[in-house]
């Protein structure tokens, strides 16, 4: 049995997207419309963060963190929780560079527009540099290694509000000082008056209504039980907002028939690839408490890659290091000694990176690295090699290295070391966070998907409202501008609110409409 | 069901060379890890548990091919080299298979409390709380 229910405005997704424009809607709601927000995954109480590996990511990661692309060479990590993938973010708050704007080419879309919201939501979300007390050793030798090497690194402003320095972000505050949109604008929206319906996956969409799936709780998941009964749901809308991620807007919207109207759909598809490297230093240092990203050097303009301090989990760090047997075991008792830097390879579209759907509309994300990634990667971590070593490590694992770990005394061969042909997919661990595209802004349908507000072309009551809106990398951490966008398709609906908020509710006509 | 139960003796063969530290488990900690793994691949497609079991039978019998013996019956040093020849195979396919299974069995090695602590990983919800005020 299916039940009905009628929306003025249904928001599919609850992170940076979702929770932003939820927030900028609570105006709506506040006059009385009816303004409902969508999430897939759990509502989880703070009592549940309780920092374990497997079961924070069970929790908040689709797939548990292990979402493979098609060809199973690249792990793709992305949240699905009250909150999205705030939940699981480091915090780290950067404006997007002028330059990566200018490229994307967006007619009506202007950096001077994206980086005022950004610093809006940066003063609200608490945004601040952590004092010199609060940065562990993990970080501080980045910092002195890069200076050593010649290099300038700056440091992370993150939306952390007293911050205990549990070091586990990635596997979800627990203690409620990471400002994701759990914490602030979720809370907002829902305060005034917007309902939030979590465990609900929006399984297609119709015209102007969303078909919905609750699940029920299992005794064994974290989490609340759903705000609705589980069932199937036919959710009327005079506006739908899909803001479920580059993979999720995408998947939905190809799996809802919108494909042969949108050739651009689910195109555009770029992650930053990214490896963990390691350097072993001679004695402990402080890496397993404290921020875990401190600081970063941004060398995206010059060389296609940036490089962030970053620190993992024991079963993620195994993961991630290339190879087995003692010299892994080896390097893993050394956790204590370990420094690590994430490098980022800042990937363009192509026309191979893509999403499409199966058959059964389950998302499967195509990518190919290029010749151009790998050699980002190689270039980012012979500069990671320099920067251990000018800190002191010891020795540097570095997974397209043959063997992977460089001793001290062959630092001076590290070009000769770290070789674009030792990059083997499917042998070294390269994963993603930074999810992006599949329903790019353009300027007709022919190219994107959506205007520079969000609207998608020829679809008045359709906006998409996070990181698939992207055309192409945009070479940081992306959150922050996620917001920014989210927010301008915010002021978009509310623009557009009295015509087509006006609308009488039709039925929903299905398949011939599209 | 377990999905490794069907090919438990290759698999701890196998994983035994991934984590050479996991040669040192009791029967005890064995269960922890598999108990860890097989919960993890409840969650997956029946068809990727079936093509693990396949996997790992591969694995224990392709050894017979070059030295005569299965895996299970090698030394440290042949066992290794046989494994990192399928960590490098020219075809995805094998590099794939063998990426899936290290993952696992690191994730059932590593993930379980015991495993964190014997490596020294000290992260705590308090942080630099708990870290300050540990003797």
């Amino acid at each position: 049995m299916t039940t009905e229910r009628d929306y003025d405005v249904v928001i599919i997704g609850s992170g940076a997207g979702g929770g932003t424009v939820a927030q900028a809607l609570g105006s709506l709601a506040r006059a009385g419309k009816r303004v409902l927000v969508l999430e897939q995954g759990a509502r989880l109480r703070d009592d549940e963060f309780d920092g374990t590996e497997l079961g924070m990511a069970g929790s908040l990661y689709e797939n548990a963190g292990g979402f493979l692309t098609a060809d199973g060479t690249m792990t793709l990590a992305f949240g699905r929780a009250y909150g999205g993938s705030t939940l699981v973010y480091t915090g780290t708050s950067l404006v997007v560079p002028e330059r990566v704007i200018r490229d994307w080419n967006v007619p009506g879309l202007s950096h001077a527009d994206v980086a005022a919201r950004s610093e809006r939501y940066k003063s609200e979300n608490g945004v601040h540099l952590l004092p010199p007390e609060e940065i562990n050793e993990n970080n501080a030798l980045f910092k002195t290694g890069c200076e050593r090497a010649g290099f300038h690194a700056e440091q992370f402003p993150i939306n952390v509000r007293g911050c205990l320095g549990s070091s586990l972000c990635n596997l979800g505050c627990p203690n409620a000082a990471k400002q994701g949109t759990n914490r602030v604008q979720l809370p907002n929206a829902e305060r005034d008056g917007v309902e939030v319906v979590t465990r609900a996956t929006a399984l297609r969409l119709d015209e102007r209504a969303v078909r919905v799936r609750v699940a029920e709780k299992l005794p064994v998941e974290k989490g609340v039980p759903s705000e609705w009964a589980p069932g199937d749901y036919l959710v009327r809308a005079k506006l739908v907002i899909v803001a479920g991620g580059s993979v999720g807007s995408s998947a939905l919207l190809l799996r809802s028939g919108f494909g042969a109207r949108l050739p651009a759909l689910g195109h555009g598809f770029t992650c930053h690839p990214a490896h963990i490297l390691v350097g072993e230093h001679d004695r402990p240092i402080t890496n397993d408490v404290g921020h875990p990203k401190s600081f970063y050097l941004d060398r995206a303009e010059q060389e296609g890659f940036v490089l962030e301090t970053c620190m993992y989990f024991p079963f993620i760090t195994a993961k991630n290091l290339t190879g087995f047997g003692e010299p892994h075991a080896r390097l893993m008792r050394a956790f204590p000694r370990l420094q690590m830097i994430l490098v980022l390879a800042c990937d363009y579209a192509t026309p191979e990176n893509r999403i499409t759907v199966d058959r059964a509309g389950t998302p499967v994300v195509h990518y190919t690295f290029t010749p151009r990634v790998i050699e980002s990667l190689a270039r980012a971590t012979r500069t990671s090699a320099r920067i251990f070593f000018a800190a002191g490590a010891l020795r540097v694992h570095a997974p397209s290295a043959v063997p992977p770990l460089i001793e001290r005394d062959q630092a001076a061969h590290i070009d000769q070391l770290v070789r674009t042909e030792h990059f083997m997919p499917g042998k070294i661990s390269v994963s993603a966070a930074h999810l992006m595209g599949g329903c790019g802004m353009g300027r007709d349908a022919a190219g994107s998907v959506t205007d520079a507000w969000g609207q998608v072309h020829g679809i008045p009551w359709l906006r998409v409202a996070d990181s698939s809106l992207f055309p192409n990398s945009l070479e940081i951490n992306p959150y922050l501008t996620i917001m920014a966008l989210a927010d301008r398709v915010a002021d978009g609906v509310l623009r557009d609110a009295g015509a087509l908020l006006s609308t009488e509710m039709r039925p929903p006509v299905s398949e011939s409409v599209l | 069901m377990s999905t490794l139960a069907p090919v438990r003796a290759h698999f701890r063969a196998i994983a035994a060379t991934i984590v050479a530290d996991a040669a040192a488990l009791d029967a005890a900690g064995w269960r922890d890890v598999e108990a860890i793994i097989d919960e993890a691949l409840e969650a997956r497609p029946a068809a990727v548990r079936r093509q693990l079991r396949a996997f790992i039978r591969a694995l224990a019998i392709l050894p017979v091919l070059r030295y005569g013996r299965t895996f299970a019956s090698l030394d440290p040093a042949r066992r290794a080299r046989v494994l990192g020849a399928v960590e490098s195979a020219p075809a995805l396919l094998l590099r794939r298979g063998f990426w899936g299974l290290r993952t696992l069995v690191y994730m059932g090695y590593y993930a379980r409390p015991a495993g964190a602590a014997a490596i020294g990983y000290r992260a705590s919800l308090r942080g630099w709380h708990d870290r300050r005020s540990a003797p």
